[in-house]
């Protein structure tokens, strides 16, 4: 029996009892879905967004630098990206990672894998993932995500891109390091508190809409209807996907809910992962802020590995799960 | 006292300066001067990421979350002593 049955209870009861739709209807199915999809949604978001926000008040960036900072190059890669899922990161905050990172002596390449991990690999997208397509594609999707990253570091960190950092990064400027406060566990939980009220306040408009589109999705549009414009062999899909997510930022969470209701219409699963890590990976506000810390060039190559990183990711498992 | 906000005009830092103000105001320290640091490169000097971050006297005494009126005012009132 799984820990949402109850969830499920309710949505029947609500769906059949309270506004008493006749089961077996479109209608009925597409409520019902609803229903039991926001509840769950909810309920995951609230008690992981907290559990992470504790895990993420011990692992703030100023400690998780300190720890990138006297690593081998390619351990680094490894390490940032892994610490990139736990560390909060929103676009506002990409410049002073950056300069941060950097300046603490991190190597370049792996200040890149933590800056593609960090917003691809969050809660509220692994949360989606799992609460609409299952433990399985949120598992692919966390792996494929963190070799994309450590990848693409590793890449960045070969090539000759030092000249493409703009004077505001000063390198390995180690600071006389004034001691920084410690939370207690009280101020711990308001944290988490404070953080989890912020993401849900953020984010609960997307996810009923992105949820209603595809709750109606799911019940109205026939099953295999977009597997001729999106299925598994069309060539075009993948990266077409991804183009389409660079704008889309920040709205991962209603973005999902609607892709899983469009993978069951016949998009091909490949193609679904690629969009979903274009919207989280590649924002176009990002860029834009980052040009404060690095060249355009620098951005366009940093921005092409990644999405040559997702689109490969996508073709591989159009080819591997049919 | 010196008090500075270390932030770049993130909506957490406005609240944060809120704070402070109701605190420093309910405290009645006359002394108090707040100063909003918003400068990068400032910032960064005091170690620090993640913002909003409260500074006193030079000191970094809370960094990267919002503390309440009342925590703060227990922030002033123990770097007064």
């Amino acid at each position: 029996m799984s820990i949402f049955y109850p969830v499920q209870l309710l949505a029947d009861w609500l769906t059949y009892q309270v506004f008493s739709i006749s089961p077996d209807t479109l209608l009925a199915s597409a409520v019902n879905f609803f229903i039991f999809d926001t509840v769950k949604i909810f309920l995951l978001l609230i008690v992981i967004i907290y559990l992470v926000s504790i895990i993420r008040s011990y692992l703030p960036p100023e400690k998780v630098r300190h720890i990138l900072s006297d690593k081998h190059k390619f351990v680094s890669n490894i390490l940032s990206a892994l610490l990139g899922i736990v560390t909060p990161f929103c676009s506002c905050s990409a410049v002073p990672l950056f300069l941060g990172f950097v300046e603490a002596g991190v190597p370049l390449g792996a200040t890149f894998s933590f800056l593609v991990a960090s917003p691809m690999i969050n809660e509220v997208a692994l949360i989606l993932l799992f609460g609409m397509f299952g433990w399985k594609i949120a598992t692919i999707y966390i792996v494929s995500g963190l070799l994309i990253a450590i990848f693409s570091g590793l890449i960045i960190g070969k090539l000759p891109v030092e000249h493409l950092l703009t004077d505001l990064v000063r390198k390995n400027q180690q600071k006389n390091s004034i001691p920084l406060p410690k939370m207690n566990a009280k101020q711990r939980h308001k944290y988490a508190l404070d953080y989890t009220w912020d993401i849900v306040k953020k984010v609960w408009l997307y996810v009923i809409i992105g949820i209603g589109l595809g709750a109606w999705i799911h019940g109205f549009v026939p099953a295999d209807f977009l597997a001729q414009y999106a299925g598994a062999d069309k060539w075009y899909a993948v990266p077409l996907a991804v183009i389409i997510g660079i704008p889309l930022y920040s709205n991962a969470a209603g973005v999902i809910p609607l892709v899983s209701a469009l993978t069951e219409k016949g998009v091909a699963i490949g193609t679904t992962l690629a969009f979903m890590m274009a919207v989280t990976a590649l924002s176009l506000p990002e860029f834009m802020i980052l040009k404060k810390v690095m060249k355009t060039k620098l951005i366009i190559i940093f921005a092409s590995v990644v999405g040559l990183g997702i689109i490969f990711t996508g073709y591989l498992f159009n080819v591997l799960i049919k | 006292m010196l008090i500075k906000i270390l932030g770049s005009g993130c909506p957490n830092c406005v609240r944060l300066e809120a704070s402070v103000k109701k605190a420093v105001e309910a405290l009645d320290l006359k002394e108090a001067i707040i100063e909003k640091i918003t400068d990068m490169g400032l910032i960064m000097n005091y170690g620090i990421m993640s913002t909003p971050a409260l500074v006193v006297d030079e000191q970094v005494l809370s960094y990267g979350r919002v503390p309440d009126v009342a925590e703060i005012k227990e922030i002033l009132v123990n770097a007064n002593q």
